[in-house]
């Protein structure tokens, strides 16, 4: 077996029905987690930006409002479903199944917790670990792309028309973006496997949040990603897709019912699954200081601190895209594609060849405080160059029509 | 079957689960939600108005985005294993990946100065 895959040892020894049972366990558990999260994190949102908005926010359904999602959920069921009359009903229906499936499938990649018996077996709270890693991330957003698009196109109306449109351009840009920033914690891991990269990022005292953690060397990418990783999921500030003063609703315009809940659901999921990939990346998963005072295999230190440590860091993430909600205005088109194209790709490449280049001097021994300035000054000069080749502010360009 | 595929076994569970959900759930929908057909909840939302031809037009410039999309996703597909196997390649491969990105950069800069990127 190759090394770099570090496949889960639960696959080790063949499949018999303990290993499948386990399999389903796993699954049913993490949809549940997942949807309950969803619940919460709608909830969480709209009492932040109450709070920040001097307003009280959701406080009727359950305590403290906390049962106001589902309450909108189950309200979605009984409404009826209408699809236009010019719709393509086929895809029409198909949209909603590839908006979501892909949101629940990306988040099977995040390690959650660390190795754990179950029923004689070791294995990973972590759904899967294939060899693909951490692009499964990259391919299943660009699945989901296909519902945000075909839901648009199949509703034949103009609004989601747009709508979809615009999504495909800005979906397509952001992903570019995103990619490259993941390269940037790839050229220090040498391995796609998220388990992997958990793993080179464990705890080993305090220190390891600046010695361990990637945010660190990979700071460019990480900041690269989190601005990527909010446009790929429609998050406010870049949610132009459903602009509502220009849209309506954009590609969901002519959905009702559950199938616009499906829509919803599957958009709040993306937000946490890149949240959980960037505490994976960065933030070293579910690495953190167990509790001293108990035995390093009592049940407490094996199952709950790593659970607890992963879901602190999303939490801080998740509360970050709610305050970046509540705080910036949207972008227009232009200024989008604009840091897509001409800021967040080119600095993304920069970033990876200067990580390229202090992971090789690491390696071949050269001093880091003479490879690290070079490497800086290397891309200020290709900066310099680029920057000389573009067109100035009110140069006349060719137009393309 | 290989350990390889074998962990690939927990894939394809949650591609079952996440479509058994999905369709439950629609399926439930369809059980308990009512239908009323008129033919005026049937007309395409376009602001409350008559809708007016068919499809609307959209810009082309998407399209051009989405070829130079193309550009960069192909890039990927060096970019990853490149970048996974850097610390092997070593300082050969350092200087092949910055020849095949300075050129790719050519091409974005030949597309900025067309004016492709300009959206107004």
């Amino acid at each position: 077996m190759i090394p770099i895959l570090g496949a889960d040892p639960l696959f080790r020894d063949g499949i018999d029905g303990t290993v499948v049972l386990i399999v389903i366990v796993k699954t049913i558990i993490v949809f549940t987690v997942l949807l309950v999260a969803v619940m919460f994190y709608v909830w969480f949102m709209r009492k932040v930006i109450a709070d920040m908005q001097n307003r009280i926010g959701p406080q009727r359904a359950g305590p403290f409002g906390v049962l106001q999602t589902l309450a909108d959920g189950i309200k979605l069921f009984f409404k009826e479903q209408s699809s236009p009359e010019c719709a393509d009903p086929p895809v029409f229906r198909l949209a909603p199944y590839l908006a979501i499936i892909p949101a629940f499938m990306a988040f099977a990649i995040v390690p959650i917790g660390g190795l754990v018996p179950v029923a004689g077996r070791q294995t990973y709270l972590q759904l899967a670990d294939p060899g693909v890693g951490v692009l499964w991330l990259l391919m299943m957003s660009g699945i989901g792309l296909y519902g945000v698009m075909l839901a648009g196109w199949a509703s034949g109306s103009k609004y989601p028309l747009l709508g979809s449109v615009r999504a495909s351009a800005q979906l397509l840009s952001y992903e570019a973006a995103l990619g490259l920033a993941v390269v940037g914690v790839l050229v220090h891991s040498g391995s796609l496997s998220t388990r992997t990269i958990v793993d080179q990022q464990a705890w080993t005292g305090i220190g390891s949040i600046v010695s361990q953690w990637y945010w660190l060397p990979a700071i460019g990418a990480f900041v690269i990603f989190c601005i990527s990783a909010i446009a790929e999921t429609n998050h406010p500030p870049f949610d132009l897709v459903e602009a509502e003063q220009e849209l309506v609703g954009g590609f969901h315009t002519e959905y009702t019912g559950i199938r616009f809940a499906i829509f919803f659901l599957a958009e709040f999921m993306n937000v946490i699954t890149m949240s959980a990939i960037a505490v994976t990346l960065f933030l070293g998963g579910p690495a953190g200081p167990a509790l001293g005072f108990l035995a390093a295999d009592s049940w407490v230190n094996v199952w709950v601190m790593p659970v607890f440590w992963f879901t602190v860091k999303l939490l801080v993430l998740l509360y970050a895209t709610v305050w970046i909600r509540a705080t910036l205005p949207r972008l227009r088109y232009d200024q989008l594609m604009a840091l897509g194209w001409k800021y967040l790709i080119e600095l993304a490449f920069l970033w990876a060849m200067i990580s390229g280049v202090v992971v090789v001097g690491a390696r071949e021994g050269w001093n880091r405080w003479v490879t690290v300035p070079a490497a800086v000054a290397g891309a200020g000069i290709v900066l310099a160059v680029l920057w000389a080749c573009l067109p100035r502010r009110g140069e006349p360009v060719e137009e393309i029509r | 079957m290989t350990e390889f595929y074998r962990s690939y076994l927990a894939v394809a569970v949650l591609i079952l689960a996440a479509i058994g959900m999905v369709g439950f759930m629609l399926g439930l929908g369809r059980l308990i939600r009512p239908v009323r057909a008129q033919e005026q909840k049937y007309i395409p939302y376009e602001a409350g108005s008559d809708p007016t031809g068919t499809f609307g037009q959209s810009n082309v410039r998407y399209y051009v985005f989405a070829l130079l999309f193309v550009i960069f996703d192909v890039e990927a597909v060096f970019i990853f294993p490149w970048a996974v196997n850097l610390e092997s390649l070593g300082w050969f491969g350092l200087v092949e990946m910055t020849i095949f990105v300075v050129v790719l950069t050519l091409g974005l800069v030949y597309a900025w100065r067309k004016g492709v990127l300009r959206w107004a």
